[in-house]
């Protein structure tokens, strides 16, 4: 029972009829996600090769929510992560550290050098390390600008990953999962599929056979992440992928991973994969 | 949130009596007054309380914001004009900030 989301559609339609209202809506497989009118986005894709079985359809979490969040997506105005998008731009210009650079000296116009960046991470270095863009901006931060390192889940790294993100805006995801990848892909699947905590849950127990489904008063997506960094309404910030790994561990009542750690960057690789061909939709609204 | 910064968004330009859209942001912490941080010491009420938009020089809107408005407020209203002119905005601060913004459109 991988393609839930669909089965909830149509009993949504039998329940109208049934009651003669208008019924809930979500999640709205039908639905097209434009932005500013002009840029279509793809949120519905055929699963790459390594999902055979696990999923009939790639869904972006945005069908996943309701009319009113969705719509904030639409219009770069209303999209509350614009915000601290705009404060990400002017901490690329700002010169910080020892060695009087800042982001914009060594690459330039933001809008060029750092297109693509976001579809194809997690990437592995030429050391043959895992890394993150967060990895990279602590990089350059240490060891170009001779800056102290910005902690992995703080407001100006989070605003600067939504500021990178959403150079490659509409791109599909594609990260490599071959070469020297696989090992982190491998790690980053089993972490996937264990299951943790008290409550014995693992991601797949609720985003692979039960999206579309109820947790709560809200509806489980397929925990897909190309709209990561996310501004979450319940939060009313910005919300970094690992932040939100990390919450989700924890609330199966696990000791949960280091924000930054190999576990979490192995799952991002993981993860990333299982949406291969999506839009880029950073910054997302989500609730 | 490091700097307020207003942010508004209106068509170039309209026809004499159509109503357009007028959509203002400003990006503020909006702090309550009601919390308090970990030391248990009540933190300050800092809020945007009035906010304002003139065109040419006539008011258009005038309104208080009280306690009760989330952080980053989001307005968003309809206007019409009969020349071409200038929209002013100016939201203003608890902290005696006053922070303006402007923006010219053309009679289409």
């Amino acid at each position: 029972m991988t393609f839930r989301a669909k089965k909830v559609a149509v009993l949504a339609v039998a329940t109208s009829f049934a009651f003669g209202n208008t019924a809930v809506a979500e999640p709205d497989l039908d639905a097209v996600l434009v932005i500013n009118d002009e840029l279509e986005m793809v949120t519905m894709v055929d699963p790459p090769a390594h999902l055979e079985g696990a999923l009939d359809k790639v869904i972006s979490g945005w069908h996943f929510r309701d009319a009113a969040t969705r719509k904030l997506e639409t219009d770069d105005f209303e999209n509350p992560a614009f915000i601290h998008v705009e404060q990400g731009l002017t901490a690329w210009e700002t010169v910080e550290g020892s060695e009087g650079e800042s982001c914009a000296s060594c690459h330039g116009s933001i809008e060029e050098s750092m297109k693509g960046l976001r579809a194809v991470l997690p990437k592995v270095t030429a050391d043959g390390e895992l890394w993150s863009m967060e990895n990279y901006i602590n990089d350059c931060r240490e060891n170009r600008m001779g800056a102290e390192p910005w902690g992995w889940n703080t407001g100006p790294m989070r605003d600067m990953t939504a500021a990178i993100a959403l150079q490659s805006r509409g791109m599909p995801v594609n990260v490599a999962i071959d070469g020297p990848a696989q090992p982190y892909w491998e790690q980053g699947k089993e972490l996937y599929y264990k299951r943790h905590g008290l409550l014995d849950l693992s991601c797949a127990s609720c985003h692979e056979e039960n999206n579309g489904n109820y947790i709560r008063a809200d509806h489980l997506s397929q925990g897909q992440i190309n709209g990561f960094p996310v501004y979450r309404l319940k939060q009313s910030n910005m919300i970094s992928l690992h932040n939100r790994f990390f919450g989700c561990v924890r609330d199966t009542r696990a000791e949960s991973y280091e924000r930054g750690g190999p576990e979490f960057r192995a799952l991002e690789l993981y993860v990333a994969s299982r949406g291969n061909g999506l839009s880029v939709e950073a910054p997302s609204v989500r609730n | 949130m490091a700097d307020v910064k207003p942010r508004v968004k209106i068509p170039s330009s309209a026809s004499a009596g159509e109503a357009f859209t007028v959509k203002t942001l400003i990006s503020h912490p909006m702090e309550s007054g009601l919390r308090k941080d970990a030391d248990g010491n009540a933190i300050p009420r800092r809020i945007i309380n009035r906010f304002t938009c003139e065109f040419n020089g006539a008011n258009v809107l005038d309104m208080e914001l009280h306690g009760a408005v989330s952080a980053n407020p989001y307005i968003e209203f309809e206007a019409q004009i009969d020349a071409a002119g200038e929209f002013t905005f100016t939201w203003y601060d608890d902290d005696g900030s006053v922070y303006t913004t402007t923006n010219a459109i053309d009679l289409a």
